[in-house]
């Protein structure tokens, strides 16, 4: 188990070792001339404003099959791409650009919520075992090392299957229980490195009170390594949720379209119709780079050791 | 027959001796592949979805079992290849008595088990008696499921049997005697389940000790390696690692014995790998490809054997939660407001037509004189006003994880079915679970007021299908919430009942005009062909609607 | 080093019974299950109680779970009602294990014997085009669905070009003895060539789909700390000293590089464990994540329960092993290994 919360724990040392502005704001210079952050960058704030657009962009409802007299299983036949319709229909007649478009939204949802989940559910597990300590950060902290030990991805497919009933909330749900013993363990770490520090020390010898002190200085100064993790699982839940799609652990209701769900159905004819599965796979790919490229330049860019 | 566990490191000494004979197999088999088709040897490999449980056909209710051991053993009766019409097997011919209740098989003679003991009257009777003397965990539903299904009860007298007692008249004759008389003889006895097993190698390995374990069942040695019967085939092999059941010819069969030297039959459950196997010449041929790669196949040059659809798919329609369901007309409209010509059109593979009797027309009892519902959407919403059920509100079940030969692919049909219904106004609660994961347990509590399900039939008789939906009022389509609920139990066990085979036929003819017109339990909406895919090599082989392939007749020719 | 072990390995069993008892009571609660699976369509109400009640799957899931951990004390954690139908879940694992132990080992190899000299390569010429190229692409290589690379790997080199069999760990045809349960290992043993080259060749593609998520940490780790270690005093003053490249390469900087790539592998073994799952499932791959993802999709509950554990338990048990080997190789580890 040590040598993964290792990671974790190294992680969280940063914050601790020199907080404050001047070092987001001495990262914040690198990264302005960092080309992978601004690639990255770039990437996240396109996939943002399309899926924000998505409505107005789209030419059709993407749950509606208007193609569907053009769909023969029989004969493997889907509608091809025609006027108004420039990438065709999908295996039910609907509108695939519509699709991939609106899918955006879900995708974001889906990568949004189950970081704030994962994110939520860490904060309070880690400050809890944090700022309390004794036995609570036992509890606590024993809890965290039970479900980091089980292989995240497993981890997030053994819960998508116990839902009695899947839909794109337990989806969600499943990828963001993954995140919080990692997010926990981050902001614990973080924690416990500042209790020892000098600015809390001083304030604690000023009086102020358990309750401020951690939210008025140790939380704002564990957001370094938080907003690194938060970007990578961005990536992670977005690919994630794909695999619990091809697993078959997806959302059944297709209704409304999510990139994953459309590579895992698109799977069955990959060979007759590539592009059902190419297009879908293809943004996923693209903005899980875009997060992951973020992610690692943030990463570098808080590292102490960087800057030499 | 040297199980792959207990062979150990001492084969190393003679692994020298294993590869030269491997060789000198290979060659052979090149050899004569080219003098063309229909010849003997060679070996086939055939990819199906599943392994087999077991191998002892009585205890299983898989289809990955049934395949293997229909190749291993035969029974009394035997299905005529291509159709679900009896012919005889084991028994060369057979009558009953006047009154249906003793029936009389004169055996084939001359015909020996694998392990080299005769097939006789006592042999047959042997089997009989032992599935009517199960005890223990012999009589959960889950291990002899087919023989409570066909023969009710054991024994023990606990509930009541079909079954009365068997008698070897001579070497070659049998008397089996039954409490009633039913339309399913003797056609059941054609069923996988009830083929005839060695005595001998029952007794010596135990075939009967089977025991519940935990939440399952363990089954005996005979089951697992030993199963012996009378088949053009003898098991070989179970390699478990790999999937693999080998089957290598009978070559003391007492008809024309098998062309292929080795049959072997390899688990590849996902649809996308079988094909994909198949495309790179890994595998002779495989089981279920999808509809939507039928196409592709015929055009790389595969053979593609359609098997005739012998099942139905129908949207069920459950009484038990909902009054306004148990209004005729809330039910009529409902089937009006479904196109199933559409349906069928679209999602359904080439050869499958829409359904108007709970069975295919191959069944006794068929008949074209039903009311047959057209597609109305108008005549849908009048019907609804009618019955004061304009904002009808109902749940409709549709099942994930899984895709049945009725059902190739339940999301799509429901799709279609949603969008059928919604149109008329019907307002709708939709509820998705996995099918073994809560959704054939809610639709059986009677949970769900609409749901898609179907049946693939097991033998050709109309109560395989009708008998098994509505006999027990107590049923998923809650019937026994409708007054008729129990005049439809009593009207199907009367004509399962009759002995005289013209009356028996017209009584189904009548139950089946009620079953659409008065009753409408469901609306049937199709029957949808599966299809199993060979490569253009592979000759011999002819597809069955009851999935009752048979190899001994498959030929292939080694490329 | 002792009494830090033994902890660790109280820790281990602990873990694994909380997680048992999680799962057992998770599982349990559920719909379906082993009845469904036991009955298919043919169930009615009637044949679905009185099989509840024959498994005692009615009782209260307290004792159901006392009699479960029972038997498992005795080696029995139940039988398979979906992956392998009538199979003891412990025997399925016995089975697999080994097939997805070859399939990872052959994995690590790969991404060992690619990222390692890629990652050095691009350390020494840091800015380089190189550099640029493999540190992209194995970003990209973190973005890629490893399900998708696997159907790509397998739709072009197999079914395309047929220079790899499709599916499964041997062809259908070959005659071959089952000695440890390792494929390739036992075509060796038993001096059964085809059978051991048929088993490789059978291992290839899905392990290099599998390799590509080990790959791009190592590759990473690696360019990371061949450029910390570079920047040491020891190597500058090695090089100062006048020895030539390739020996302060071999001496100095890979040893001292090489720690945390051990760490890396043992990070990676849950990782692989994941991918398995769906690189096994593509390739139609016959070992435990194969039977994971068909009992996640037959609700095989006895069969994931003892697979889900054995995974935790043994991703818990290399990464002590990897913690140990590393307090070994360096001593600076062991005081703060034993907190």
């Amino acid at each position: 188990m040590s040598t993964r919360t290792d990671k974790i724990d190294e992680l969280s040392a940063r914050a601790a070792d020199d907080a404050g502005v001047s070092l987001a704001a001495a990262a914040w210079r690198r990264l302005r001339r960092n080309p992978v952050f601004l690639a990255g960058a770039g990437i996240i704030v396109l996939f943002v404003v399309l899926a924000a657009a998505a409505p107005w962009l789209a030419p059709h409802d993407p749950s509606v099959p208007m193609l569907g007299d053009q769909v023969v299983k029989a004969r493997n036949q889907i509608p091809a791409v025609q006027d108004g319709h420039p990438l065709g229909g999908d295996q039910n007649g609907r509108d695939l650009l519509s699709r991939l478009l609106l899918g955006s939204q879900q995708t974001l949802l889906v990568g949004v919520f189950a970081t704030l989940i994962g994110l939520g559910g860490g904060l309070l597990l880690g400050t809890l075992a944090g700022a309390l300590g004794g036995w609570v950060d036992t509890v606590v902290m024993r809890a965290v090392d039970v479900m980091l030990s089980i292989p995240g991805l497993l981890l997030a497919v053994s819960i998508g299957a116990l839902f009695a009933q899947p839909n794109q909330y337990t989806v969600i749900l499943a990828v963001a229980i993954v995140q919080i013993p990692i997010f926990a363990r981050l902001l614990r770490g973080t924690m416990l490195a500042q209790r020892h520090s000098d600015h809390v020390l001083a304030a604690r010898s000023l009086g102020v009170k358990q309750r401020a002190i951690v939210f008025r200085h140790m939380l704002p100064n564990s957001l370094g390594p938080v907003i690194v993790q938060a970007t990578l699982v961005l990536a992670i839940a977005i690919i994630e949720a794909a695999a619990l799609s091809f697993l078959g652990l997806g959302n059944p209701d297709d209704r409304i379209p999510e990139w994953g769900q459309m590579l895992g159905q698109a799977q069955t004819v990959i060979d007759s119709h590539p592009q059902l599965a190419f297009w879908p796979a293809g943004c996923i790919i693209v903005v899980a780079l875009g997060f992951t490229l973020v992610g690692e330049s943030l990463r570098e860019a808080l590292d102490p050791k960087s800057r030499r | 027959m040297v199980h792959i566990r207990t062979v150990r490191l001492a084969a190393l000494g003679i692994s020298a001796a294993l590869v030269m004979t491997a060789c000198a197999e290979s060659e052979r088999g090149d050899d004569d592949g080219q003098s063309g088709g229909g010849q003997t040897g060679g070996t086939m490999t055939f990819a199906t979805e599943g392994a087999p449980k077991l191998f002892d056909p009585f205890y299983a209710t898989d289809g990955a079992t049934f395949r293997t051991s229909q190749q291993i053993f035969e029974g009394l009766v035997e299905f005529k290849p291509g159709t679900a019409d009896a012919e005889p097997g084991l028994a060369e011919k057979w009558e009953s008595s006047e009154d249906g209740k003793t029936w009389t098989f004169n055996l084939r003679k001359g015909v020996k088990f694998h392990d080299g003991t005769d097939f006789n009257a006592e042999a047959v009777c042997f089997n009989f008696n032992r599935w009517y003397n199960q005890t223990g965990a012999g009589q959960s539903p889950a291990v002899t499921g087919y023989w409570q299904d066909n023969f009710g009860g054991f024994a023990d007298g606990k509930t009541p049997s079909l079954y009365e007692s068997c008698a070897a008249t001579d070497e070659s004759t049998v008397e089996l005697k039954v409490t009633r008389s039913t339309s399913k003889l003797p056609d059941i006895l054609g069923l996988p389940s009830w083929a005839m097993q060695s005595p001998e190698a029952l007794q010596k390995y135990k075939a009967d000790e089977v025991v519940a374990q935990g939440d399952s069942f363990v089954y005996p040695e005979y089951a697992t390696e030993h199963p012996t019967g009378t088949g053009p085939f003898k098991f070989s092999k179970y390699d478990e690692a790999n999937g693999t059941v080998e089957l290598v010819r009978n070559e003391d069969y007492w008809g024309e014995p098998a062309k292929l030297d080795k049959l072997i039959f390899r688990a590849i459950p996902d649809e996308t790998a079988r094909k994909q196997a198949l495309e790179a010449g890994d595998i002779d041929g495989y089981d279920l490809p999808g509809p939507a790669d039928w196409e592709g196949l015929k055009s790389a040059g595969h053979q593609l054997l359609i098997r005739p659809a012998f099942n139905i798919f129908y949207l069920g329609i459950g009484q038990k939660n909902v009054a306004q369901l148990r209004d005729l007309k809330v039910r009529q409209a409902i089937a009006h407001a479904i196109d199933r010509e559409a349906l069928v059109k679209q999602q359904l593979p080439e050869g499958a037509e829409v359904a108007e009797n709970f069975y295919p027309d191959t069944v006794t009892g068929w008949t074209d004189e039903v009311e047959s519902y057209d597609y109305n959407p108008d005549k849908a919403k009048q019907l609804l006003t009618e019955a004061g059920a304009q904002n009808l509100t109902v749940n409709i079940y549709w099942p994930t994880e899984v895709t049945r030969p009725y059902m190739p692919s339940p999301r799509d049909l429901f799709g279609l079915i949603q969008g059928n219904l919604e149109a008329v106004g019907i307002k709708l609660t939709v509820v998705s679970k996995p099918w073994n994961g809560g959704y054939l347990e809610d639709v059986d509590s009677g949970k769900a007021d609409l749901f898609l399900l179907g049946w693939n039939g097991d033998y050709n008789t109309p109560d395989n299908f009708v008998g098994n939906f509505f006999s027990d009022p107590n049923n998923r389509f809650g019937t026994g919430n409708s007054p008729w609920g129990a005049t439809l139990s009593d009207e199907i066990k009367a004509a399962d009942s009759e002995p005289d085979a013209d009356k028996r036929e017209q009584m189904y003819v009548e139950l089946n005009k009620k079953l659409k017109s008065e009753y409408l339990p469901a609306v049937p909406i199709s029957h949808s062909p599966p299809a199993l895919v060979v490569t253009k090599d592979v000759s011999g082989l002819v597809a069955s609607p009851l999935t009752d392939e048979r190899f001994d007749t498959v030929s292939i020719a080694s490329s | 080093m002792l009494r830090y072990t033994i902890r660790r390995l109280l820790q281990l069993l602990v873990v694994v019974l909380v997680l048992s008892l999680l799962l057992f009571a998770w599982l349990r609660s559920l719909p379906g299950g082993p009845v469904s699976a036991l009955l298919g369509e043919r169930a009615t109400a009637e044949t679905r109680e009185r099989l509840t009640e024959e498994l005692g799957l009615n009782e209260p899931i307290f004792v159901q779970y006392l009699k479960f951990v029972g038997r498992a004390l005795t080696g029995d954690f139940g039988v398979s009602t979906g992956v392998q139908p009538g199979d003891s879940a412990a025997e399925i694992f016995v089975q697999r294990f080994p097939a997805t132990l070859e399939l990872s080992i052959l994995a690590i190899v790969i991404a060992l014997a690619v990222g390692i000299p890629l990652g050095y390569l691009a350390a020494r010429r840091r800015g380089g085009i190189l550099d640029n190229l493999s540190v992209v692409s194995s970003l990209i290589g973190v973005a890629v669905p490893v399900f998708f690379l696997a159907f790509l790997l397998k739709q072009v080199f197999a079914v395309d070009l047929g220079w790899f069999p499709t599916a499964g760990r041997q062809a259908g045809g070959i005659d071959a003895t089952r000695v440890t349960g390792f494929f390739v290992l036992d075509g060796l043993l038993t001096q059964e060539w085809d059978a051991a080259w048929d088993a490789l060749r059978h291992l290839i593609l899905p392990a290099i789909a599998l390799a590509s998520i080990p790959f791009s940490v190592v590759f990473r780790i690696t360019r990371a700390s061949v450029l910390d270690v570079v920047d040491e005093d020891y190597v500058r003053t090695a090089e100062s000293k006048g020895l030539t490249s390739p020996v302060i390469r071999r001496r100095h900087v890979m040893r001292n590089a090489m720690l945390p790539v051990v760490t890396t592998i043992g990070l990676q073994t849950g990782a692989l464990l994941a991918g398995a799952v769906l690189t096994e499932k593509v390739f139609a791959f016959p070992g435990i994540g194969q039977a994971l993802a068909l009992g996640f999709e037959r609700r095989d509950y006895p069969v994931l329960l003892l697979l889900i554990l054995c995974a935790a338990g043994v991703f818990v048990l290399i990464n002590l092993l990897v913690d140990l080997s590393y307090a070994v190789i360096d001593p600076r580890i062991r005081t703060r290994g034993v907190r």
